[in-house]
This record gives structure tokens, C-alpha cells and sequence, in this order.
């Protein structure tokens, strides 16, 4: 049971990894807390599921959603959020705002019943783990947060535009100055976020299923992750994510009525001692 | 802007008010008494956005505490509405405090998101918490006394509460600690240097905001008889900051305009479409872009800019009157 549940805890973090990373990157280097990720999540899921009962191809829904969610915080990004540049709080609020628009849209077209994300047959069924048998889907969902973690690490270690984001997290001004494109290096970085809000979606939207509030569900988990971890931090997010993730599982079975208080609990008690988080830098 | 303008004004507005149960019916009677109990909740948003400089997401829960408490109480013991809402605005205070030790430490975004979750944790435990809760399905009780059941009784009622209300939150704000809260909206720093206990004072600006933030849900209690998750939802926080910042935030009695227009648009639309949560994100998204001072505010600054001696730039403005 204990096995099960720490194996439950540790698929959802590597969700929880995925979107929160989004979440971070686009915070750290922009500075724009983005309350529209969770319902880019949602709708990242529901692009998944449409392109998934299509065409029957688990990878063109994760693809497709991806870039739909991409596409569309682009749009967010160089359609809205540049009118309010300079104001942190105008910029929160207007995602807050872009989000309540995008679950209702989401609410017309797929109304309130739950769905789930097609997954490929070969991950379907449960795999025999030392006598135990476990969703062999939850387990690729592991393998891929632990791969995604890889792949944004070497993006941000190991290359040009992750070295730039890296420098802009520190200090976005000084990186504009050495006449680096820091306006096209936000688009991008938001755009990054996003899909990977989107591939969270296609992701969750297998195991978790898709419905009307699980985009507020998501963002409150990825807003903790991100609080415990710091701005800007991919190992934060991680570390974050593996605390968030193994407290609401183990915090559901144990105490179902106050799930949510075993997540904020350890969070608020952080937060009194490091209010920039795990990882986090001063602005 | 001279104080006779303001007091005719004020006894202008207080006119119009006092005078609306005798020209419109019992429906529209009770959609005044909501937008009332909406604009002390947008108000109390204000005395922390406005004065203090924290914009909170998590009025809505404190408001949805009082309510809950109240409706509650009142479901196992009808005897005593009156005691309930006093527990009911006790707990919402409690709450409020609660959340500043941990909020205060905090400024800008990271405030704004530390509130968003503290206001979430509210929402999943009244959701989650069914034995006492009612889960989904809420809490219904009936509690108004006999002399409140007739709406325009009932819109006095609220009025008299409001204007009382409101007075404390305009006396609050610009008494000396109001004016300590404006500082630290200002300058932190310049504040702890001249010796003020900034994490004090915006922890008592925080609790107080809360108290008034929980009257409004125990008034909202009498008004509605019911209760669910959806009034300590994150949409009933973020519609009474929208309401606030479409009046004007920083003016204070902008939360009695934005109430009225958000809650006189919600009126309207709902005749004809279902689609009330879209308009209201566009709303929100059209006022950070277009309008984020808010209709308060740019009456305001119209004013300031027609004044012939204008005050310096940065110099806090310390008449918030209509």
C-alpha cells in the first residue's frame, strides 16, 4: 500500500514537475506570474484529447497540444501582456483575467463532463512490479517528468539560449544592454513555459482526467511548488514538486477532509523562514 | 477638490441611496442590497490594495468565512442570528490574522500569490470538509428576524450597516495609523527608518481589512440563506478586486461604484447570455489594460491636473472623498 501510494506521489510530482517548470521559467525570467498556467494546462488537455480521438496518436496530441498552447501564450504574450509591461501586478492580474476567459471558452465547447487523454496501447494495463501491480501509464508519466528534467537541464546548461535566460533570471536589464534581443528572448521563454503547461496538460489529462476546475486545482499545486522552490530555480521546481507531490498523496489518503492544509502547512512554515523559497534569489 | 463639495456629495449619494426602494420593485431593491454588501467587500479590498499597496486574493475567503460560520451556527441553532453573525465576523477577523503573520512578510506578486493559495486552502477545506460544510452542497438556513423578509426593510438594513461601515473604513484610512499604512505603500524602507513597525502596523491594516471583509459576509449571510464553496472561491475574490479596481483603487468609495457597475453588468448580461464568467475575465483584462486607475481615480486625476497648483509628483494624495 505504502509502495503504491509513494509510487502515486512520485508520477504526480513528475507532473507537477512539468507544469511548475513552465510556471518558474516564465517567473523567473520575466518576472510575470502567470495565473493563466493552470488553465493553459486544462486547455493544453483538451487540444491533447480532441488530436488524440482524431487521429488515435498519444505523440500528435502531445505534439499538437504543445504548440496550440505555445501559440497561444504567444498571442497572450505580444497581444496583452505588453500593454501592461512596466506593472508587475497589472501584468498578474491580466493573466488572472486571461484565464477565467479561457476556462470558459474551455466550459462551451467541452462542457462540464470528464475525459481522459487517450494513451497509446502499449502503456495501457498495469505491470507486475514484486507483486504489486501498477498502471504502467503512471510510470511512463515518472520516466518522462525524469526525461523533461533532463532535457530542460542541457537546454539551460548547455546551450546559447538557455545560457541568455539563465543570465536574463539574474539580471534582465544588464543582458539587454549587451545588445542581446531580450524582448524576443521573453517571447520565447513564455512560449517554452506554456507548452510545457500544454504537455502537462496531455500528460495529466491521462490519469488526472480533464474537467471544469482542474486548471484551479493545478496552478494552486504548481503555485506551491514554485513558492517552496523559488523563482527561476529548475531544481527548486523539482524539489518542490517531489515535496508537493508526495504531501497531497499521502495528505488525500490520510487526511482527506485537509488535504490542501498538509500541502500549505509546510509551505507557510518555509515561507516564514524563507520567503524567497528553497532556491530563490532576490529580485 | 473643497469639503462643502464633499458633503454635498456625500449627502447627495446618501440621498440617492436612501431613495432607491421607492422607485424601483422588490427585485431591483434586493440587486441594491447585494451591490451594498459587495461594495463594503470591495472596500475593505481597497484599505489594503489602495492605502497599504498589498493587493490581496483571498478577501473573497474571509468574506465566505463569515458567511459559512454564520449560516452554520444559525443551522443548529436558530435562536440567535445576531450572536451567530458576531462569531461569524470574529472568525473572519481570526482568519485574517492568521493570514497576515504569514502575508505581511511578503510584497507585490509574492504577496498576491501567498493570498491566491491561503484563500485556496479556505476553498478546499469547505469543499472537502463535508461532515461540517455541506460539500457541494452547501449550507442553506433561513435567518432573517420577520422585520427583515421585506426587501426594502432589508435594503435599510444593509444601508444603515454600509454607511457605518464605510464611515469606520474612510476614518480608518485617514486617521494617523491609515496614513502610517500609505507610508509603508510608499516607502518600507523610509518607514522602518523613521522608526515605525511596519510588519505591525500592516499585520493590524491586514486584521482590520478582515473584520470589515467578514461584516460583509456576515451581512451577505442574512441576505442570501445560503452558502457553498463558490462564495470562498477564488472568482468571488477576484470579483471584488475587480470592483475595486474598476472604481479606482486607492479612493476607497470606488468600491461602492465598481460594485454597483460590476454587479449592475452581471444583472444585465445574465438576461441574455450564461457566459458571465467570460465577461467578467474580459472586464478584468480590459481594465489592466485600458483603465487600471480605475473610474474614481481618473475622475481624480482630471481634477488634480485642472487644480492650478498641482501637488509634486509622488506626494501620496490624502483626500480620498468622492
Amino acid at each position: 500500500m505504502t509502495a503504491f501510494l509513494a509510487l502515486n506521489s512520485a508520477s504526480f510530482a513528475a507532473l507537477l514537475f512539468v507544469v511548475a517548470s513552465g510556471f518558474t521559467l516564465i517567473f523567473g525570467l520575466m518576472r510575470i506570474i502567470n495565473l493563466a498556467h493552470g488553465a493553459l494546462y486544462l486547455l493544453g488537455g483538451y487540444v491533447g484529447l480532441v488530436i488524440g480521438v482524431r487521429t488515435g496518436s498519444f505523440t500528435l496530441a502531445v505534439v499538437g497540444a504543445s504548440a496550440a498552447v505555445a501559440l497561444v501564450g504567444c498571442l497572450v504574450d505580444v497581444g496583452l501582456l505588453r500593454f501592461v509591461k512596466d506593472n508587475a501586478l497589472r501584468q498578474v492580474l491580466l493573466t488572472l483575467g486571461v484565464a477565467i476567459v479561457l476556462d470558459d471558452i474551455d466550459l462551451v465547447i467541452f462542457g462540464g463532463d470528464t475525459f481522459t487523454v487517450p494513451v497509446p496501447e502499449f502503456l495501457e494495463g498495469p505491470v507486475s512490479l514484486g507483486g504489486m501491480y501498477y498502471p504502467k501509464y503512471r510510470l511512463f508519466v515518472l520516466v518522462a517528468g525524469v526525461a523533461i528534467y533532463a532535457a530542460l537541464w542541457l537546454l539551460l546548461n548547455r546551450t546559447r539560449l538557455g545560457s541568455l535566460i539563465r543570465a536574463g533570471v539574474d539580471d534582465a536589464e544588464m543582458v539587454d544592454a549587451m545588445g542581446v534581443d531580450i524582448k524576443r528572448l521573453f517571447v520565447y521563454t513564455f512560449m517554452l513555459g506554456c507548452a510545457l503547461a500544454g504537455l502537462g496538460g496531455v500528460m495529466g489529462g491521462a490519469f488526472l482526467t480533464l474537467y471544469p476546475t482542474a486548471d484551479s486545482e493545478i496552478l494552486v499545486f504548481s503555485l506551491a511548488v514554485v513558492i517552496i522552490g523559488g523563482r527561476g530555480s529548475l531544481l527548486g521546481a523539482a524539489i518542490g514538486s517531489i515535496l508537493v507531490g508526495f504531501l497531497a498523496t499521502f495528505g488525500q489518503v490520510w487526511f482527506p477532509e485537509f488535504a490542501y492544509f498538509v500541502i500549505f502547512g509546510p509551505m507557510a512554515i518555509l515561507l516564514a523562514f524563507r520567503p524567497l523559497g528553497l532556491f530563490g534569489k532576490a529580485a | 477638490m473643497g469639503t462643502r463639495l464633499n458633503w454635498l456629495v456625500t449627502i447627495a449619494v446618501l440621498a440617492g441611496l436612501a431613495a432607491v426602494p421607492f422607485f424601483v420593485g422588490t427585485y431591483k431593491t434586493t440587486l441594491a442590497s447585494q451591490m451594498l454588501i459587495f461594495a463594503i467587500l470591495a472596500m475593505s479590498i481597497d484599505v489594503l490594495a489602495g492605502f497599504a499597496g498589498r493587493t490581496t486574493l483571498c478577501h473573497g475567503a474571509i468574506f465566505g468565512v463569515s458567511t459559512y460560520v454564520v449560516l452554520y451556527l444559525t443551522s443548529i441553532d436558530a435562536s440567535s442570528p445576531w450572536l451567530a453573525a458576531v462569531l461569524g465576523i470574529l472568525a473572519a477577523t481570526l482568519v485574517a490574522a492568521i493570514f497576515a503573520i504569514l502575508a505581511i512578510r511578503t510584497a507585490g506578486v509574492y504577496f498576491l500569490l501567498l493570498t491566491l493559495a491561503l484563500g485556496m486552502i479556505i476553498w478546499g477545506i469547505c469543499l472537502r470538509w463535508t461532515s461540517v460544510t455541506g460539500g457541494e452542497n452547501g449550507i442553506r438556513s433561513t435567518i432573517r428576524p420577520d422585520w427583515l423578509l421585506d426587501s426594502a426593510n432589508f435594503y435599510y438594513f444593509t444601508l444603515a450597516i454600509f454607511v457605518v461601515l464605510a464611515f469606520a473604513m474612510w476614518r480608518f484610512v485617514n486617521s494617523p495609523f491609515g496614513l502610517s499604512l500609505q507610508g509603508i505603500r510608499e516607502s518600507e524602507t523610509r518607514m522602518r527608518a523613521l522608526g515605525y513597525n511596519v510588519s505591525l502596523h500592516l499585520f493590524i491594516g491586514f486584521t482590520i481589512s478582515g473584520f470589515f471583509a467578514g461584516a460583509a459576509g456576515a451581512l451577505y449571510a442574512f441576505f442570501n440563506g445560503f452558502v457553498s464553496p463558490t462564495t470562498v472561491a477564488l472568482g468571488q475574490s477576484v470579483a471584488a478586486l475587480l470592483m475595486a479596481i474598476v472604481g479606482g483603487v486607492g479612493t476607497l468609495f470606488g468600491g461602492l461604484v465598481g460594485s454597483i457597475m460590476v454587479t449592475a453588468v452581471q444583472d444585465i448580461v445574465s438576461v441574455y447570455t450564461d457566459r458571465w464568467s467570460m465577461l467578467l475575465g474580459l472586464m478584468f483584462i480590459g481594465a489592466m489594460v485600458f483603465a487600471p486607475e480605475g473610474i474614481l481615480g481618473k475622475i481624480r486625476t482630471m481634477l488634480a491636473s485642472r487644480a492650478a497648483q498641482a501637488r509634486p509628483a509622488g506626494t501620496p494624495p490624502n483626500q480620498q472623498r468622492r
